[in-house]
């Protein structure tokens, strides 16, 4: 499989009044062609930063580096802000968490969604019209030359999420990344939108980068996960070994988290991860899940963690012998 | 959007009509319109006398309806002091002010929108601060200060620009900058935190997400937003300027409809001050429903309404 993204040792910092936040370290992924990778994590795991990494969207006060980032086979790290803008929309789109904010309230869905490709292709303006409505057909939008004059606030949250989707599919990326793209939505809706993404993913052999903090979410989608603790990727695997057999006691945590029908009571309480998790400003050393892990001895706390290799594919980081058996 | 302007349009008559009431009543009772006229030697048969000529003993409301009938035909009575219909003296002098009052606004948005979208996108920095510093300057200083401040300095320093008049438009420069200056730093500051407010929004994030440029990420996604409440601004502020172009042209002896009203409140030419506030909040109410209007078109949300 030919790889549309590759990731290695990502670090993103924050500049805050509190100090720099080390929000991402040293995360390395990859992403093929008509692959779905999940990121999944808690809130305030480093998923979108992450992200806005790859697409070099960071805030303000945040910057990045890393050792490589290479998308389609080119190096993304020596890119200046224009050589990025002529990626960002083409051939690798982002869809965003918020469909309600994420449009102009000034601009028609039309105007919008044709800028996205003019700004790509040299082409006049009835071409874009057209593969506007073409798009907005495929993704399951009804009257589509009509919708292409109204504005946002005549559409619904889910209408307006397919919208979204539809602008980043309009230059025909090769990578989507979807961050968060339903957890604004009722559930009926969610579903939707999911079974939307993934068909059009498999459709245009696209890769799929699905930011989520839902399992539920991964276990429908994911081929790959990576879950993401306090900045740093803590396990990767294919989705069905990390869901058959979790390692990393925060995973095993997360998965403890979800109601199974049959094996909870009802009333039961459910599985929380007990403890708070740490910020990650300052001088970080040793396992950052410590504080929150029945598995915890001395030597998690002196030595820092690396990402143990169980198989292709296949990472940890965690050091206890209770884990690796 | 049809039905909006309609709408609009019967709020903006309902004000009007109250407002004419209230100015004119207010008037009235700012004192005895007939000792006005009369002037202060006349006997009191000679102000009975004008009183029953010029119908100041009747009811009140009756004078005010048979006045606002009169005026909304077009008929503003006659100035005792010229002996000339109102309405042929404010001609004269409206588009004096009508000048200075565009040309103040127009200085005021060329300004203030560059250096508010400016100090948005490089918030705190000495461009900021400076940005700051004249808007906090021009906010706390009087016009007519900052106006003898200007004619020193251009005026009678430099000799650039005459101190008075309105003869050519030098004469509107120093009147322009002492007006619009006015005006500029509440343009300034809401375009200040609305472009960043706007800028940190998620479909600025989506614009370039989709590979945009800067340019026009600021001015068709950012600036579009942005602008909206200046909009509704300038109108009022605007009908303002027109308002306190009473104490410009004063200032600089412009012959405009402010200057007119202050010396006839000297006169006590009462049929002419009535009018100029007639005017003035005429004005001011027509301004608001543009500015209703403005909005509406700016932003689709309105509009679809
Ligand atoms: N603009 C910002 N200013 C300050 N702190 C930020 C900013 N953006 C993110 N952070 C902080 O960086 C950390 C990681 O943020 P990030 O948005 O990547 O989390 P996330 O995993 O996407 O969480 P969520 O599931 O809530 O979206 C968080 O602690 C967050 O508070
Ligand atoms: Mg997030």
């Amino acid at each position: 499989m030919k790889k549309v993204l590759e990731i290695e040792g990502l670090f993103v910092d924050l500049d805050l009044p509190a100090g720099t936040l080390q929000a991402v370290q040293n995360v390395s992924f990859s992403v093929d062609q008509g692959e779905t990778l999940s990121l999944v994590g808690e809130s305030g795991c480093g998923k979108s930063l992450t992200a806005l990494a790859v697409m070099n969207l960071l805030p303000q006060s945040g910057r990045f580096r890393a050792e490589k980032m290479e998308f389609m086979g080119q190096n993304l790290l020596g890119l200046k802000e224009s050589g990025m803008a002529k990626v960002r929309g083409n051939r690798m789109a982002m869809i965003f968490q918020e469909p309600m904010t994420s449009l102009n309230p000034c601009y028609t869905i039309g105007n919008q969604l044709e800028e996205a490709f003019l700004q790509h292709r040299d082409v006049p303006s009835r071409e874009a019209r057209e593969r506007a409505v073409y798009l907005l057909e495929k993704v399951g939008i009804t009257a589509a030359a009509s919708r292409l004059n109204q504005y946002p606030h005549q559409l619904s949250g889910g209408l307006r999420q397919r919208v979204m989707i539809a602008m980043g599919l309009m230059c025909g990326p090769a990578l989507i990344i979807a961050d968060e793209p339903t957890t604004a939505l009722d559930v009926t809706i969610q579903a939707q939108i999911l079974a939307l993404l993934h068909a059009l993913q498999k459709e245009f052999n696209m890769g799929l980068i699905l930011i989520t903090h839902d399992l539920g979410v991964v276990a429908r989608m994911a081929d790959r996960v990576a879950v993401m603790y306090c900045g740093q990727v803590v396990e990767t695997g294919l989705a069905a070994e990390i869901f058959n057999n979790p390692k990393h006691p925060y995973t095993r945590g997360l998965m403890d988290c979800i109601p199974v029908p049959g094996k909870v009571e009802p009333g039961q309480k459910l599985g929380s991860i007990p403890g708070i998790v740490p910020t990650p400003i300052g001088n970080l050393h040793g396992c950052l899940f410590r504080n929150r892990c029945q598995y915890f001895q001395p030597k998690c706390a002196a030595e820092n963690i690396a990402l143990i290799a169980l198989g292709p594919g296949r990472a940890v980081r965690c050091i206890s012998e209770q884990i690796n058996s | 959007m049809l039905v909006y302007i309609l709408k609009r349009m019967g709020l903006a008559l309902a004000v009007a009509v109250a407002v004419s009431m209230v100015s004119f009543m207010l008037i009235r009772m700012s004192g005895d319109p007939a000792i006005a006229l009369a002037g202060e030697n006349a006997s009191s048969e000679e102000i009975e006398h004008i009183r029953t000529q010029y119908g100041f003993d009747r009811p009140l409301i009756i004078q005010y309806l048979d006045w606002g009938l009169k005026a909304a035909g077009g008929d503003l009575g006659e100035s005792p002091y010229f002996h000339l219909p109102v309405k042929q003296i404010l001609g004269d002098r409206i588009g004096v002010t009508l000048t200075l009052g565009a040309c103040a606004l127009v200085f005021a948005l060329v300004i203030s929108i560059p250096m508010g979208v400016l100090a948005a996108i490089r918030p705190n920095t000495w461009w900021d601060r400076t940005a700051l510093g004249i808007a906090v300057v021009g906010q706390a200083m009087p016009s007519f200060w900052f106006g003898l401040i200007l004619i020193i300095i251009f005026a009678v320093h430099l000799r650039i620009l005459p101190v008075s008049g309105s003869d050519s438009w030098r004469h509107y420069v120093l009147p322009t900058i002492t007006l619009g200056y006015y005006a500029t730093p509440a343009f300034m500051r809401l375009l200040r935190s609305g472009m960043m407010e706007v800028l940190s929004s998620d479909y600025i994030r989506t614009a370039r997400a989709k590979g945009l440029r800067w340019p026009k990420v600021l001015f068709k996604h950012a600036l579009r937003n942005a602008v909206i409440p200046v909009v509704s601004l300038a109108a009022v502020q605007l009908g303002f300027m027109l308002g306190g172009s009473i104490v410009v042209e004063s200032v600089f002896a412009l012959h405009g409809i402010g200057y007119l009203a202050w010396e006839s409140i000297g006169r006590s030419d009462l049929p002419v001050v009535q009018a100029i506030v007639l005017l003035l909040s005429m004005i001011y109410v027509f301004l608001t429903f543009l500015s209703d209007i403005l909005n509406a078109v700016l932003d689709p949300r309105i509009r679809m309404m």
